[in-house]
């Protein structure tokens, strides 16, 4: 199978979009001749035109407001907020009113559009150009939003979404763009609410999110050095969260380990670790344990960075210590 | 730079110069009083009946402007209104059973139930296409739906109403800016009734008029007298003209005046007394009344008989909407995600 990037794979899904569907159209911060400040949207602008690959002012809240109204009209427009960081000046259009314009009107309004973002943790882009906060979406049911790590699942998820007839938030990571995986010529789609076992394995379960599923699996290698059998489970999308999918590995294995770039205290890891908590409670042979971010601002200066990451090391540490 | 247009209030002459239609002067009038006599119900049931709680913004003194805009605008348009939109709703033809039904929580309302007062303004039958609850925030909806008519190559056109409280938001900058960008077909239609719930514009807009920002953004901008309908529809039939030929969007302020307090809890006690006696005189239903029978547009009989034709129709209305059962907990998961939770 032909391998390529999961920057190029959300490129290629995007260009399908425009190409297979009249009614899709992209709007954003510097996508069109600048191809995007990642260059997700480079060539689009030259292949499908102004009028589908719509340039934005610096209008976080239009942007998604106007993504709402069009979606309202029967169209499908594919939002991009540049940082993860910006998305807080989105919230009111995104939290309080896509996701539940569905239920507040009855089911009269869909508003089925695309909002795309990614997270730069790992770039040393400093405390306002690199956060992940994908437990703030817990609180907004009405909403699906989903954290691909593959190029794989990023086209996968990416077309599912332009099925979807409600809104939708694609959180990707600036540190996966240039990874490499199998994407084939054939059609495919990965549904939402559908975790991935990335690795199989017996001894212990790591539910790790985005761009800590390749770190998870660096350090499954790493555990077989010391007879270490782990299961890397991949949510893949955090709203619905596919708690079966979680659980019933971890009543396989008796042990979890939750990795996420997000901070520790009400993060992605702590509803995960509640679910398991209430229905596998009695499976668990030790306490599970949760290799997060700490609960600081993150620091610009890159050795600290690093340090305030966690990274395949640290879940090693966090296993061997709890099977040891 | 564009400027600024001002409609100014009709006179009796007028009506017979401008050339409007009989039968919409009369609808004019009887959306105007359907409204007053609407709100007025809506007091009753809230206050003396206990039939309605939660917020409920009145439109009271405000029943020019949906009823002088709505007969400028076709049916097949799109109106994005807000929390004090019993008014758009009423004036645009919600069924008054299904308003009545979603002010009390009924699953027969317009949103079943789950929406209440302040997005009892969302009904797609007759093109109400939303009622945000949060203030400025139908303006960036509205750049967005204007923007698929653009693209569809349609003549429809949005408005989107909001108070003078939405125009120090952000969302009106970003919202009026980008359908600027854009040039689509929207009306912005500011209903400035001079106070952000209890804060007067005195205090909290810089600027000498919302007009003046409105047209910074380089857009044809008319203010009207919001307490007169026929001010409201010429301007709107301007704004609508030129939005159709392509040369949206554009803005109107209509200046108006809340009658009563911000919700029906408040009482306005913060408004000086001069000031409400001096809008009192200036009931927007009481000079068009007065105006259409001097000018013999309709007559003193006609008149009377529309008031008890509006009575009639608002019991039957309050009687079929007390009746309907509130919506079963069961049934809330269902109006979560459109085709349901997956998986």
């Amino acid at each position: 199978m032909r391998e390529i990037t999961y920057l190029e794979a959300i490129n290629e899904a995007l260009a399908e979009a425009l190409e297979t569907r009249a009614d899709a159209f992209l709007l954003g911060e510097d996508i069109g001749a600048y191809g995007g400040a990642f260059r997700v949207t480079s060539g689009l602008l030259q292949k499908f035109g102004p009028e589908r690959v719509m340039d934005t002012p610096i209008s976080e809240g239009a942007i998604v407001g106007a993504a709402i109204g069009a979606s309202l009209m029967g169209m499908k427009p594919i939002a991009e907020i540049m940082y993860m960081d910006f998305l807080p000046l989105s919230m009111d259009q995104l939290v309080t009113h896509a996701a539940k314009l569905y239920f507040m009107s009855g089911g009269q309004l869909e508003a089925g559009f695309i909002l795309r973002t990614q997270y730069s943790l790992g770039r040393a882009h400093g405390s306002q150009h690199s956060e992940f906060l994908p437990s703030w979406f817990f609180q907004a049911p009405g909403l699906k939003a989903a954290v691909p790590s593959t190029p794989y699942d990023a086209k996968g998820l990416l077309r599912a979404a332009l099925k979807e007839r409600g809104p939708v938030l694609l959180i990707e990571s600036a540190m996966l763009y240039k990874s490499r995986g199998s994407v084939p010529d054939e059609y495919y789609e990965v549904p939402f609410g559908h975790a991935d076992v990335k690795r199989k394995g017996k001894d212990v379960t790591i539910v790790a999110v985005s761009r800590m599923v390749p770190e998870a699996l660096a350090a499954a290698t790493k555990l077989l050095e010391v007879g270490i059998d782990a299961e890397v489970v991949d949510p893949r999308s955090i709203l619905p969260l596919d708690r079966k999918t979680l659980v019933d590995s971890v009543r396989k294995t008796g042990r979890l380990v939750v990795t996420s770039d997000d901070m520790r205290t009400g993060g992605v890891g702590a509803e995960i670790a509640a679910t398991v908590y209430e229905e596998a409670f009695d499976y668990l042979q030790s306490p599970l344990v949760r290799v997060c971010s700490p609960d600081l601002p993150i620091p610009f200066a890159p050795a600290l960075e690093k340090e305030y990451m966690p990274n395949a090391e640290k879940i090693v540490q966090a296993i061997v210590k709890l099977v040891g | 730079m564009v400027e600024i247009r001002v409609v100014s209030g009709t006179t009796e002459s007028d009506l017979k110069t401008l050339g409007i239609p009989r039968a919409k002067l009369l609808s004019m009038l009887r959306k105007m009083i359907l409204i007053r006599r609407f709100e007025e119900k809506v007091e009753e049931l809230y206050l003396k009946m206990a039939l309605i709680t939660g917020p409920s913004h009145l439109y009271l003194g405000m029943e020019a402007i949906a009823s002088g805009a709505s007969e400028a605008i076709r049916d097949d348009d799109y109106v994005l209104a807000t929390y004090r939109g019993h008014g758009h709703a009423v004036a645009r033809g919600i069924p008054l059973a299904k308003a009545f039904a979603e002010l009390m929580g009924r699953v027969d309302g317009s949103c079943k139930g789950l929406g209440g007062s302040m997005h009892v303004a969302t009904w797609k039958e007759k093109n109400l296409l939303l009622a945000t609850a949060i203030v400025g925030s139908n303006i960036p909806i509205a750049a967005g739906v204007a923007l698929a008519l653009k693209k569809k190559g349609s003549a429809q056109l949005v408005v989107a109403f909001f108070g003078d409280g939405a125009t120090t938001s952000g969302a009106f900058n970003e919202g009026i800016n980008l359908a600027a960008v854009w040039g689509v077909p929207a009306i912005f239609v500011c209903e400035n009734n001079m106070y952000a719930m209890s804060l007067p514009n005195t205090r909290g807009i810089s600027s000498k008029s919302i007009a003046e920002r409105a047209v910074s953004y380089d857009i044809l901008t008319f203010v009207a007298d919001g307490n007169d309908p026929v001010s409201v529809f010429v301007a709107m039939t301007k704004a609508a003209d030129l939005c159709r030929s392509g040369g949206g969007p554009c803005f109107v302020e209509c200046r108006t005046y809340r009658m009563k307090g911000h919700g029906i809890y408040d009482k306005g006690e913060y408004r000086p007394q001069e000031e409400v006696k001096q809008w009192s005189s200036k009931d927007p239903i009481r000079l068009f009344e007065s105006m259409l029978l001097a000018g013999r547009v309709v007559s003193a009989e006609q008149l009377q008989k529309m008031k008890e034709e509006i009575e009639t129709e608002l019991g039957e209305a309050i009687k079929k909407a007390r009746t309907s059962p509130t919506p079963a907990f069961e049934s809330l998961q269902d109006f979560v995600y459109p085709g349901g939770w997956n998986p």
